[in-house]
């Protein structure tokens, strides 16, 4: 029994290498071509299994690619190796086959106001050293730049020029002068790089007054000057009789497509169940905008008696500008939090106060 | 092409309820696929996800409709139902009419008046020969 077992296991055994080596070695008529460094196996032998195959060759395909495969990764066995990290890894030798570019050539960019000039008068670049000798520090320093050589905005004395006012700021001046010529040079590099692109730079072309401006070019300055504030033209004032503009809101944005289904489904359930559960919902949007009118009426309505009285009583001096706003009131829908939130301030900011809006909604009057 | 916001949604949903009801949530929940509300050009359209994909390699201003259009929304955003979307809500449909007068002379008056009208096409004598007289 055993000894018929050992010799069953040695037939096995012996039947597993042959295997082994027939699935290694693939017969090919003609070789394959290998780029390594780029893991490519080319295999120039024509199809014929292939088309002998018929409608659907997906066997034949998958024993060509196992084929393919095996000759390919037999190459790589061959290959130098070494140990990075305790993983055996072979050096890939550099790729003979070249990929075409990605990106098309850069188009030649035109040349900019000073190489125009340059070219035109013949100027060439000379050639400068990197660090010049600095006499005040005793060091080399560089010729432009940070901790340069003869930065006149970092002198400690200056002397004031014979025909300048005595009063004026001299370093100021200097740093003045300083920033101008940073902007100068950014406008510059901007302008050149829109020549380079045929981009239109925004310019102040038609604002500045003339007499002889027609109506329409009156009418963009004007546009732009209204929305040249820090608000972007929210809080300026228009003429009686003047329009609003249209259009000027934001524009609104949409969900995805394509969004999270689930989440979709979900907001709709959600957005049923409320429908359906005939209880009045808060709306806390609403009831944060109640709350704040009413303590914006409060503050007006004491503000208003106070002056009263002040009035009455002949210049009383009043309880200056500052006053903690009133009594918290309790009046209104609240939810949870809100009592947390609400800043004692000034009656003034009562109208740009954020309240809690939990969903972001709207402020609707 | 783009999702519903929530106004739209709520505005559609109140729309169909009343014609369906509860069930509504079957058909925003459906076992056998995904299916989604799209508006694309003010008209509302019922889409499976597949199609839905589909549907998005079509660039909207050649894309005529797809899935099944349930209605749409007029200039001043009041949702409208249209007869496509019959086959959707017949399954779920709550019988009803339009009540002939109003709560306070229901109960007053005769046992035999009528209450309730039951409005319906033409094709209602036809559809129900058997059961009317």
């Amino acid at each position: 029994m055993e000894g018929q077992s050992v010799e069953e296991l040695l037939a096995k055994a012996e039947q597993d290498e042959a295997e082994k080596l027939q699935r290694i070695t693939v017969h090919k008529e003609l070789e394959l071509e290998f780029d390594l460094g780029n893991l490519l196996a080319s295999d120039r032998n024509p199809p014929t299994v292939l088309r002998q195959a018929g409608p659907t060759p997906e066997a034949e395909l998958r024993a060509l690619a196992r084929d393919n495969t095996q000759l390919l990764i037999n190459q790589l066995w061959q290959l130098p190796t070494e140990r990075v990290e305790e993983a055996l890894v072979a050096r890939l030798p550099e790729a003979t086959t070249r990929l075409p570019r990605e990106k098309p050539l850069p188009r030649p960019r035109p040349l900019t106001r000073w190489q125009q000039f340059a070219r035109l008068k013949g100027i060439r670049p000379k050639k400068k050293t990197n660090l010049v000798w600095d006499e005040v520090s005793g060091q080399w320093r560089r010729r432009w730049g940070y901790k340069r050589a003869r930065d006149d905005t970092k002198e400690w004395l200056i002397e004031v020029p014979s025909g300048a006012d005595p009063l004026e700021d001299q370093f100021a001046k200097r740093i003045q002068a300083k920033k101008e010529r940073v902007a100068k040079n950014e406008l510059n590099r901007l302008r050149n790089l829109a020549r380079a692109h045929k981009m239109q730079l925004p310019s102040a072309a038609g604002m500045h007054p003339t007499g002889h401006q027609s109506k329409e070019e009156l009418g963009r300055a004007m546009q732009v000057a209204k929305i040249s504030t820090a608000s972007v033209g929210r809080f300026q004032e228009r003429l009686p009789k003047e329009k609003a503009p249209r259009g000027s809101g934001k524009k609104r944005k949409f969900q995805p497509l394509f969004g999270d289904f689930a989440a979709e489904k979900k907001n709709q359930l959600e957005l049923l169940r409320v429908m359906n559960s005939k209880k009045p919902q808060l709306d806390v949007t609403r009831a944060t905008n109640k709350q704040m009118r009413e303590e914006d009426q409060e503050e007006a309505a004491k503000r208003r008696k106070m002056s009263q009285k002040g009035k009455k009583k002949g210049n009383r001096p009043g309880p200056g500008g500052k006053r903690k706003g009133g009594p918290p009131s309790q009046k209104g829908k609240r939810k949870g939090s809100l009592g947390g939130k609400k800043p004692s301030g000034l009656p003034g900011l009562g109208g740009k106060r954020k309240g809690g809006q939990h969903q972001g909604g709207k402020r609707r009057k | 092409m783009r999702p519903l916001t929530e106004e739209e949604t709520r505005v559609m949903f109140e729309k169909i309820a009343k014609y369906i009801g509860e069930n509504l949530q079957l058909l925003v929940d459906r076992p056998d696929g995904t299916y989604c509300f799209r508006l694309h050009n003010d008209r509302v359209y019922y889409v499976s996800e597949k199609i839905l994909k589909l549907g998005a390699n079509i660039s909207g201003d050649k894309l005529v409709s797809l899935g099944t259009c349930f209605g749409k929304f007029t200039k001043t955003h009041k949702f409208r139902l249209h007869i496509t979307a019959l086959d959707y809500l017949a399954p779920y449909a709550k019988g009803f009419g339009v009540a002939a007068k109003s709560t306070q002379d229901c109960r007053k008056v005769d046992p035999m008046a009528i209450v309730v009208f039951h409005q319906a096409d033409i094709g209602e004598y036809v559809r129900h020969e058997e059961t009317l007289t």
